[in-house]
């Protein structure tokens, strides 16, 4: 077979494990509760009865393997369930399903990592090779020293500094990003503006330092020192020699900074009020609506794997040591 | 193959996958540097560059605040002396917050628990992760594989949404905070331990000591440990960093320390709706976490410059 197939199908078969065993895991989060739980979220004055009627809405008279295939075979399907705040009969109001709260914020959750993920990522790769072929310029120095501040510092320190320059003191943008389905395209790529530069300014930082990494680590390797030796021209040695093996590195370099991405954007979301999953899943584990926490946490694990695998399978097809095996 | 000092601080900071170390692969430890007398520790921090000397100052003045926080702060913790969102004055010198508490004594305060709490995580941590790491080096086979593959399944799923759904699980109390961090950051210790103690576990002194019958925990803590000291020295400070902006993110969101306990990330959130009317003493509190960072990140720098022996750029 061919060696490139046969590592890919070997990685995906390793991320499908992957992603069952995360399941597994985000599933037994249920399992573990706490006897009192239903006390918890029912209030003291829950009758035993409605106790005993919430925990067979959830299920937990049945034995955990047939609740998990039940779980599994309802996710599968795209039914998470419904939501505990709207716990049929129990709360009283309309049953509510976890996929209407979830997926109107997944999209926009989804626009706003896009929109910064393609400013970014061109601008940090720009940065990081410049940064590399001038190494120990003051160019790299200063650079190195502005992204290292930016990385230690909080995201929402970043955003509310920009906020309060940006929206406050010079109102050029919208200091809340709050838009509706109904938002047309261009003011809600306005009113994301603040939301989606905080997120492009925290993962610039990591971006180019790794990029810059990833290329001074390829240009100090001997094979880019014969080519220099023999006299190939710089332009030439950058396409020619280095780029071909820069790909994975840069590959996986941005599939990493696009997982932060994922974990960035809780706070910022929060931050500017941006109705997103982050800022659902902050507010459902504060009033700890197990069921649509479970599915935040699938969404964000499983982006999260598959762009790892995605960067994985980008390195193996990209090797020029497997594209032309001897 | 050996570890250059970006690669490392990709690992270090990234926790990305360590690159694969075969056991003859023999990588030359740098010593640990030579410590105990006054004058090579002075010597050291007079070379040491400015923004190192910066870090190093900063740091011990946060201390100072967190030790002495009763004495230095003006008022209590949780006193309320004033009306609420007073502005600044000789009294109060960066106003109040939402309640009329003093904010610089919040903020004295605050340096006592956060920092202390993030001090405690990573200590934990580091007994957690550095432990097993060692174990799974010394042991290796089936032990090896095992505590590998349980550190993968924990590092697919991100940290923070990971730390946010066992914390809708158990309740948010500060107990709880420190566990569920220090056992979901012992994974990036564990692996840096593992790829580090890998390289020494193969060298003729281990073997020796094994031959002569010496016990798991000689080997682990007189052969090994010192050899590996310096990356776990540095790696405890980048460690710090993330496990102290990982609690003041949860503070932030509402599901870290809770009040009346002061605590930076939480007084962000308590104040912020200040932003709003141009005022910047909301900032104050996530600054002091900022500046706290970035004054760790530089020592660390300039420690794993000196220590490791390893050149920027080669």
């Amino acid at each position: 077979m061919n060696p490139i197939l046969k590592t890919v199908l070997q990685r995906l078969g390793l991320g499908l494990v992957t992603l069952f065993v995360v399941s597994i895991v985000i599933f037994s989060a249920v399992t573990m509760l706490p006897g009192d739980f239903a006390t918890a979220i029912l209030g003291q004055s829950a009758t035993p009865e409605t106790v005993a009627a919430f925990q067979r809405q959830i299920g937990l008279d049945r034995p955990p393997i047939l609740r998990y295939l039940y779980w599994i075979g309802g996710v599968l399907q795209g039914n998470f369930g419904e939501s505990f705040s709207s716990a049929g009969g129990l709360g009283g109001g309309h049953v509510r399903t976890v996929v209407s709260l979830v997926v109107p914020r997944l999209k926009n959750t989804l626009f706003l990592a896009s929109f910064a993920a393609l400013i970014a990522v061109p601008l940090s790769l720009v940065l990081g090779m410049l940064a590399a072929l001038y190494r120990n310029s003051l160019f790299d120095r200063l650079v190195n020293l502005v992204t290292l501040t930016s990385i230690s510092v909080p995201e929402f320190f970043v955003a509310y500094i920009l906020m309060l320059f940006l929206a406050v003191k010079l109102p050029l943008f919208y200091s809340l990003a709050s838009v509706s389905p109904d938002t047309p395209f261009l003011e809600r790529v306005a009113r994301c503006a603040l939301p989606a530069l905080t997120l492009v300014l925290v993962i610039v930082a990591h971006m180019m330092r790794m990029t810059r990494a990833a290329i001074i680590n390829l240009l100090a390797s001997p094979y880019i020192e014969t080519a220099r030796l023999k006299g190939v021209k710089p332009g030439r040695i950058i396409f020619r020699h280095a780029l071909p093996n820069a790909w994975a590195p840069i590959a996986t370099v941005i599939a990493l900074n696009l997982a932060y991405l994922i974990v960035g954007v809780v706070v910022v979301e929060v931050v500017f009020v941006y109705p997103g999953i982050g800022q659902l899943m902050v507010d459902s584990v504060s009033a700890r609506d197990i069921p649509v926490v479970q599915a935040c946490a699938l969404v964000f694990a499983v982006t999260y794997i598959l762009l790892n695998l995605v960067a994985d399978i980008v390195s193996i097809v990209t090797n020029p040591r497997l594209l032309r095996p001897r | 193959m050996s570890i250059n000092a970006d690669e490392f601080e990709m690992l270090a900071r990234e926790g990305t996958t360590i690159p694969p170390v075969e056991p003859g692969d023999v990588v030359p430890q740098p010593l640990p540097p030579r410590r105990g007398t006054l004058a090579s520790a002075w010597r050291a921090l007079k070379s040491a560059p400015l923004t190192a000397w910066f870090g190093l100052i900063v740091i011990t003045a946060y201390i100072i605040l967190a030790v002495f926080a009763p004495f230095i702060a003006p008022h209590g913790e949780s006193e309320v002396v004033a009306n609420q969102y007073e502005p600044w004055s000789a009294q109060f010198p960066l106003g109040t917050d939402q309640l009329g508490r003093d904010m610089l004594s919040r903020l004295i305060y605050g340096a006592r628990n956060t920092i202390g709490i993030a001090v405690v995580t990573t200590i934990l941590s580091f007994c957690i992760g550095g432990t097993l790491g060692l174990l799974a080096s010394i042991i290796g086979g089936w032990t090896d594989q095992l505590l590998g593959r349980a550190v993968d399944i924990l590092m697919a799923i991100p940290q923070l949404i990971f730390a946010l759904m066992l914390l809708s699980i158990v309740g948010s109390s500060i107990p709880n905070l420190i566990v569920i961090i220090a056992v979901l950051d012992s994974t990036r210790v564990f692996r840096l331990t593992r790829a580090v103690a890998m390289n020494v576990v193969v060298l003729d002194f281990v073997e020796a000591a094994r031959l002569q019958g010496e016990k798991i925990p000689w080997i682990m803590t007189r052969e090994i440990l010192p050899n590996i000291l310096p990356p776990l020295v540095a790696e405890f400070g980048l460690r710090f960093c993330f496990v102290f902006l990982t609690i003041s993110a949860l503070s932030f969101l509402g599901l870290g320390i809770q009040p009346p306990t002061a605590d930076w990330g939480s007084m962000v959130r308590e104040n912020a709706t200040l932003i709003a009317y141009g005022d910047v003493t909301p900032l104050l509190p996530a600054g002091a976490i900022a500046l706290l960072t970035v004054a760790v990140n530089f020592v660390v720098d300039w420690f794993l410059h000196k220590t490791s022996g390893l050149k920027d750029d080669r």
